[in-house]
């Protein structure tokens, strides 16, 4: 199983505890451990053995006397590395004296290079401007029409050959994008994005075929589009695209998956363009200007707080959190609170990506095997419940424990399980809570901000714990029945 | 291919050099490849069921080739005399049941349809009855890419599953297509999909390009999964079956 730098330091670490400086045996030691990582996070092995030596350097003779975590240090260094690798400079968009500023997107099939398009479209709206979309991709079934009815949503026009033209397949996406430029012009429309069909770097045809599309229409911009999954392929195919067509800059797409996105240090280091967006989704709105010090962190393994707090704000409404945690703290947190939390948690994803996502886990609670279908069946019971149930679950009796049980297709014992479990955690809560929460919620109300920690290349900050309100996941995961207490406690540095 | 797996093939190939007192690296090499072609070999008839219909259900996560795919294995079907219902069961991307009603207008294959935005289960279900009803032999369900981190969309994948077995037809086959340039990740999605909805092999696309998808080898020692089907392009014609021996040779080119 994939194991964070983290998992892979802990053992060498103990060992060089007291260590005052590392010696190259032991920099060769870490730095194998980080080849490791590196490797199963899909990075490239040539760029694995540059940026080896990069950390390598930085790492010799770095003075951990004064350190009280020696595996800290190291991280920060590697981290740091990274994050300078995938970033650097941010592509800030210059657009073109006579309009239109022309975007090209490029890259292998399958990529997301329509869906980006669209996105990409979205995006320059927002930022004021008046785009429109070129259907060049004559090549894929249904490829215009997928585009017209994504710009449809965000009211963004689209140009293409005809439909007899397109489904003849005798269309040329060249004359498309020539003519598109003209169209552009005659419209007033200041952004020109031109979806291009997927294609093989080595198929020799298609890419003459894109370095014709790109003469034809002298993109300001070339976007290399790549699948955040892609493996140690990335590198010849990033070059073969950049020696074709010059590329601006890579977007970066998938990033919801779970892979851990090493291909982008390779593609950044092969083409030495900036990363610059990142898509996190199928909608238009899953897009954004791409963060590397994130990504960094992910590829190392190390969890990626901020997406996860993103996220977090995203599935919780704020106030209702607030609220929900209150009655928590008073007591009279009910099974239907418990219920929208739940509902709420699993929109985040399923709990092992979740739990992945935070620093500092140590490794036996993140290698717990927790069961998303275990959560589905707490819910299948409260679900079962009345109202008043929910509310009151003294009132259970056997009678209604047995009709509980029978609606949500669980026992009798499950039911019950669960219901004293609830019992004492909201005892718990109560006893634990109390005033400290009405002070804190006082503050709360004074600050009126979101909160929400930051990841920077100096690795995580404190998170603003306040900004969560509401039991934490260890707490929550402890309280699903077959569960016993917290396996191990949520660290962050 | 994994580090895990690459370690224990050299563990095999160790042995085998020891047993055969091997000595020149060509001999080692010619070791490797023939411990690799025999793990991955493996039988690649697709499945039929004992009463027609038979259905075969396309899986995987976004942009891989599973539209594109039974767009070729329709042909291929229609061409030995079959009776293909494609089920456009991806009720979710932007035009996607034009794309698969392209590829069944070239083939002369049924397509049956819903609304986007629709139940894919319930698509699913209506393309077998409506098999059932004509008579066609194969139904070929396409189902949206979704990333296999993401539960409620495993969940209903799940669903359709099961869905698609309720009806007069049956499940013999539950393809997972898997893009020959994903890294590693290729088997954490095997994995994901394999307990969602039984995976019972493995389609390999985009093996044209320079990628080598080592990762199938991973699949197979893990998970048992073979390889049945590889994908070498666009058009219609470009599907054959898996040959493992053929794919080492490559993997070693």
């Amino acid at each position: 199983m994939f194991e964070s730098l983290s998992d892979r330091f802990d053992g060498i670490f103990t060992r060089l505890r007291g260590k005052g400086r590392l010696s190259e045996a032991d920099v060769d030691e870490v730095l194998r451990e980080i080849r490791m990582a590196l490797l199963e996070a899909d990075v490239n092995l040539e760029v694995v053995k540059a940026l080896q030596e990069r950390i390598r350097e930085r790492a010799v003779g770095e003075d951990l006397s004064r350190s009280l975590n020696p595996a800290l240090q190291v991280k920060k260094i590697v981290l740091e590395e990274l994050t300078q690798t995938l970033g650097g400079e941010t592509l800030r968009i210059t657009y073109a004296s006579k309009p239109p500023t022309v975007v090209l997107m490029a890259g292998l099939q399958g990529s997301g290079k329509t869906t980006n398009s669209a996105k990409l479209a979205k995006w320059f709206k927002a930022q004021g401007r008046n785009p429109m979309l070129v259907g060049a991709d004559l090549q894929r079934p249904a490829a215009v029409a997928q585009l017209r009815t994504l710009a449809a949503q965000i009211d963004v026009p689209v140009f293409s050959a005809s439909d007899e033209v397109v489904l003849s397949g005798v269309g040329d996406p060249v004359d498309v994008a020539r003519a598109a430029v003209a169209e552009a012009r005659r419209l007033g429309r200041d952004v020109l994005i031109v979806d291009t069909a997927g294609r093989l770097a080595i198929d020799a045809e298609l890419m003459a075929q894109v370095r014709q599309i790109s003469d034809e229409v002298q993109p300001d911009y070339t976007f290399f589009v790549v699948d955040a999954m892609t493996g140690q392929d990335a590198v010849s195919v990033a070059e073969s695209f950049h020696a074709t067509l010059e590329l601006d800059g890579v977007i970066l797409t998938k990033l919801d998956g779970d892979a851990r996105g090493g291909a982008a240090l390779s593609v950044k280091e092969v083409v030495g363009r900036p990363i610059a967006f990142a898509s996190t989704g199928e909608k238009l709105e899953d897009f954004d200007l791409f963060h590397p010090d994130r990504l960094a962190g992910r590829i190392l393994g190390e969890g990626d707080l901020a997406t996860l707090i993103e996220k977090a704000e995203g599935a919780f409404e704020q106030d209702q959190a607030e609220e929900a945690a209150a009655r928590l703290m008073d007591g009279t947190f009910t099974l239907e609170d418990f219920l929208d939390q739940m509902q709420a948690l699993k929109k985040m994803g399923p709990l092992s990506g979740v739990m992945s996502m935070l620093p500092g886990v140590p490794k036996e609670v993140r290698d717990v095997e927790i069961d998303d279908r275990q959560i589905a069946r707490v819910e299948g019971i409260i679900k079962s419940m009345t109202p008043e149930e929910r509310s009151k679950p003294e009132i259970i009796d056997n009678s209604r424990r047995d009709r509980i049980a029978k609606g949500s297709g669980s026992s009798a014992t499950d039911v019950t399980q669960l219901v004293n479990q609830f019992k004492q955690m909201r005892q718990m809560m109560q006893q634990m809570g109390g005033n400290k929460f009405a002070k804190r919620k006082a503050k709360k109300a004074k600050k009126g901000k979101k909160g929400g920690g930051r990841v920077t290349a100096k690795g995580p900050v404190q998170v603003d714990k306040k900004a969560f309100a509401f039991p934490t996941l260890e707490e929550m995961e402890a309280q699903l029945p077959g569960r016993g207490g917290s396996a191990g406690s949520e660290t962050l540095p | 291919m994994g580090i895990g797996p690459a370690q224990s093939l050299l563990g095999a190939v160790r042995l085998t050099v020891k047993e055969r007192d091997l000595s020149t690296s060509a001999e080692l090499v010619a070791a490797v490849k023939e411990e690799m072609k025999a793990e991955l070999a493996g039988p690649v008839t697709l499945a039929r069921a004992e009463t027609a219909p038979t259905i075969w259900l396309f899986v995987g996560v976004n942009g891989v080739g599973k539209t594109t795919t039974i767009g070729k294995l329709g042909k291929r079907l229609t061409d030995q005399g079959d009776r293909v219902v494609m089920a456009a069961g991806d009720t979710f991307r932007a035009a996607a049941a034009e794309q698969l009603g392209t590829w069944a207008d070239r083939c002369g294959a049924d397509l049956v349809r819903g609304e986007e935005g629709g139940d894919p289960s319930a698509v699913i279900f209506d393309a077998v009855s409506s098999a059932a009803a004509k008579g066609a032999d194969i139904v070929l369900a396409d189902t949206a890419g979704r990333l296999h981190n993401k539960a409620n969309l495993m969940e209903e994948l799940a669903k359709v599953r099961r869905v698609a077995d309720k009806g007069d037809g049956t499940v013999t086959e539950v393809l997972l297509v898997l893009d020959a340039t994903t890294g590693q990740n290729g088997l954490q999605q095997a994995r994901q999909f394999t307990e969602a909805t039984e995976v019972t092999g493995v389609v390999l696309t985009k093996l044209d390009g320079s990628a080598k998808g080592g990762i199938v080898f991973a699949i197979r020692s893990e998970l048992g999964i073979p390889v049945k089907l590889v994908g070498l392009g666009e058009t219609a014609v470009d599907l054959v079956d898996f040959n493992s021996d053929e794919f080492v040779d490559a993997l070693f080119a």
